[in-house]
């Protein structure tokens, strides 16, 4: 906890920031393009599924940022609203659009697999659906906050917003569990994992690269944010004096 | 059915939107830091 309030300071934070960017925007785009290699070219195509299988190495990391970016605008509006920390919420409106833009790619990149898979793009299935309202509250994060913003808010409506749609996260999880329609159920596990591993080997290392570039994309996101602001505040002074 | 147009398409979408994202980002952070 020293740490995250020590962070807070966003001078403190840009100094971290400037030299963390494009180290990990670069290892994300190494680990993401060897990744891509892997999976398209060294596993074996599934004896099922046969070469759309491949579909999962961008499929899932989609999903899993999709998902990942909720957990983290819900985590920085806790700590907006409880401690006031004047970066989170920065870093929850910095999320909101690559959350957003791998949700959306969770969804096509699902259809584009469930149509020679499935025999079609799109079916109302739990796992669907949920995935499709997580992309929409997104979409109400963004205009929310972007409305609180214009009109002068003090970011409390957005962060009650950001807490409230984390309902979505475990629905999402257990759909496959809750309701038995198309989708499959939970496939991999911390410990175990239903695939093969001759098939699953480039899943984390695309899994840690997306994670890379994502935290890159925030990172910029949260610069250019805090320097709008600066901008802002320096006119606003110079218009005073 | 040919898997391959499936295949490539999911991946150039996902790391084409992945890098108009990140380009984007990168963009309005140059622009506000000057």
């Amino acid at each position: 906890m020293p740490t995250l309030h020590a962070l807070a300071n966003p001078a403190r934070f840009l100094r971290i920031a400037r030299p963390l960017t494009p180290w990990l925007w670069w290892l994300g785009v190494a680990l993401v393009a060897f990744g891509s290699w892997a999976g398209l070219t060294q596993t074996p195509p599934d004896y099922l599924q046969g070469e759309t299988v491949r579909i999962l190495y961008v499929h899932v990391p989609s999903a899993w940022l999709g998902m990942g970016g909720w957990s983290a605008i819900a985590i920085a509006s806790i700590a907006f609203l409880v401690w006031r920390h004047p970066l989170a919420e920065v870093a929850a409106r910095a999320v909101a659009v690559p959350g957003a833009t791998f949700a959306a790619l969770c969804l096509v990149t699902g259809a584009i697999w469930g149509r020679p898979t499935w025999g079609t793009w799109w079916q109302w299935d739990g796992r669907l659906t949920s995935m499709l309202l997580l992309f929409f509250v997104y979409l109400g994060f963004i205009a929310l906050s972007n409305a609180d913003r214009d009109r002068g808010g003090d970011g409390r409506v957005p962060a009650i917003y950001g807490i409230a749609g984390t309902v979505l996260l475990p629905i999402i999880r257990y759909s496959v569990v809750w309701w038995n329609t198309l989708h499959q159920g939970p496939s991999i596990g911390l410990t175990s994992s239903t695939i093969d591993r001759s098939l699953l080997w480039p899943l984390p290392i695309m899994l840690l690269g997306f994670s890379c570039l994502f935290g890159a994309i925030v990172l910029m996101r949260m610069r250019a944010i805090l320097a709008a602001a600066k901008a802002e505040a320096r006119l606003r002074r110079r218009a005073l004096a | 059915m040919n898997p391959w147009p499936f295949v490539t398409a999911a991946y150039v979408l996902v790391l084409g939107a992945g890098a108009l994202v990140g380009w984007l980002s990168y963009r309005a952070m140059r622009k506000h830091e000057k």
